[in-house]
């Protein structure tokens, strides 16, 4: 996957992992893809129904080792 | 900068039937499946992450003339929102420590005295619906369905100046974590569970049976246990002072407990409808039913308490008034709510076959109870 920028929210709580996302992403252009690591558990249903809310795809997500990547093309 | 609320105080407005407008910020989902209840509380849910770039939108869906409390998961968000929402020149609070501190809260109350003189605490888990017990006689104390924040029952027993004598378990709990085996280990009192409901655990207790009696307190305060299996197949009642009936999670105020939650709803429910229409049935209807649940908030009396005569739930509970006995089985294993969550590692748990940390333990039993059939 080509990855345009990584956005490094570990030790972050909510909401401070979907505030930087949305900076982050504004950042970039449409078609390309933000990958977000995190260790706040609640960011999996939120930035889930954040990129529904808002248009942009998430790819996938995984976890390792306790850190949560996500991979969202913006929209 | 917005104020903080605490859950003891929300506790409050639901006990005094108050208005509050909440505004939930956590993503649908979970408002959906879980959420605080008072009876007269408004909500509107709108996620955190849909007001970042304000919160003018929605402004005018939040009455003027209504306390205000901003709720999310954990606060953080919940700060941000009442923050934006005050510089917007509206007053708001936050719920401290969030849906997590809410789910953790218990409330005592005290249910009334003893013929000696003691006297019978309920502990109110607000924001799960689980209800535990504590007996207190003359310098001595005992438990009933303590869930896992020990220190609340260990410090209101210090406080008491009760010793803290026997702790029980009614049944093996799918919905929430035990805290007896700890409270027991702490104070060396004595782990009571129903034996057919422990084959499968890894630790020692006391064989909880049927007419087993337990005295608290030197002028002899009497549990008396009545074997009621339904819930599950251990599953067994207290009778307290020859006054109250404690009856776990089989007969609960406007509802009757469920039968499946280990697999066995076909077999079980002869056995619920034989404990609720017979045991049940030759007990006094003048005892006072104090159940381990309550699942809506109309089932609380005015003093925030959950409790009921026996023979008024004989009166007036649906699920103790079906004559028909393939109906009842029709009830109680058809169209059930969904299973708790995490109920089966919830279970693993109180077995003590895995140990969770304290924060998985947490997020195993967020969300409601769902013991109950209506």
């Amino acid at each position: 996957m080509n990855v345009t920028k990584v956005l490094d929210a570990k030790g972050l709580a909510c909401p401070m992992p979907i505030v930087k996302t949305k900076k982050a992403i504004a950042e970039i252009e449409s078609g390309q893809v933000l990958e977000i690591h995190t260790t706040d558990k609640g960011a999996v249903k939120d930035l889930t129904a954040w990129t529904e809310s808002t248009g942009h795809e998430l790819l996938k997500h995984e976890d390792d080792n306790g850190v949560l990547k996500f991979w969202v093309k913006k929209g | 900068m917005a104020n903080a609320m605490t859950a003891k105080e929300v506790t409050k407005k639901v006990f005094n039937n108050e208005e509050l407008f909440v505004l939930d910020v956590r993503n649908e989902s979970d408002f959906n499946d879980w959420k605080i209840e008072g009876k007269d509380f408004e909500y509107l849910n709108v996620p955190y992450f849909d007001l970042l770039d304000g919160v003018e939108p929605i402004l005018d869906k939040i009455p003027a003339d209504k306390e205000l409390l901003v709720v999310c998961a954990k606060e953080g968000s919940s700060v941000m929102v009442a923050d934006m929402l005050e510089e917007a020149g509206r007053e708001a609070s936050y719920l401290q420590g969030g849906m997590k501190t809410w789910s953790e809260h218990l409330e005592p109350v005290k249910v009334g005295d003893l013929k000696d003189g003691g006297e019978m605490y309920q502990f109110v888990r607000i924001g799960k619906g689980c209800l535990s017990y504590m007996i207190i006689s003359n310098g001595e104390a005992a438990i009933v369905d303590a869930t896992r924040m020990t220190e609340v029952f260990t410090d209101f027993a210090a406080d008491k100046n009760a010793d803290i004598k026997h702790v029980f378990d009614t049944h093996l709990h799918a919905d929430h974590i035990s805290g007896g085996r700890k409270i027991a280990e702490k104070t060396g009192a004595s782990y009571w569970l129903p034996p057919k409901d422990a084959e499968e655990v890894t630790f020692e207790y006391k064989r909880l049976e049927d007419g087993n009696e337990v005295l608290i307190g030197s002028t002899k305060i009497s549990i008396q246990a009545v074997y009621s299996p339904g819930h599950t197949i251990g599953s067994t009642s207290f009778v307290v002072d020859d006054q109250y009936l404690l009856s776990g999670d089989i007969l609960f105020i406007d509802s009757i407990g469920r039968p499946d939650l280990a697999g066995k709803a076909g077999d079980w429910a002869g056995d619920l409808r034989e404990t609720l229409y017979k045991r049940y049935k030759e007990l006094s209807s003048e005892l006072v039913v104090l159940p381990a649940h309550f699942m809506i908030i109309d089932e609380l009396n005015e003093d925030g308490s959950v409790s009921e005569k026996l023979g008024t739930l004989f009166a007036e509970n649906h699920g103790l008034n079906i004559e028909d006995e393939v109906g009842f089985r029709k009830l109680v294993s058809e169209n059930l709510p969904p299973q708790p969550n995490s109920y089966q590692e919830i279970r693993e748990t109180n077995m003590g076959k895995i140990s969770p940390d304290e924060e998985k333990q947490r997020e195993m039993e967020i969300g409601p109870n769902r013991c109950a059939v209506r």
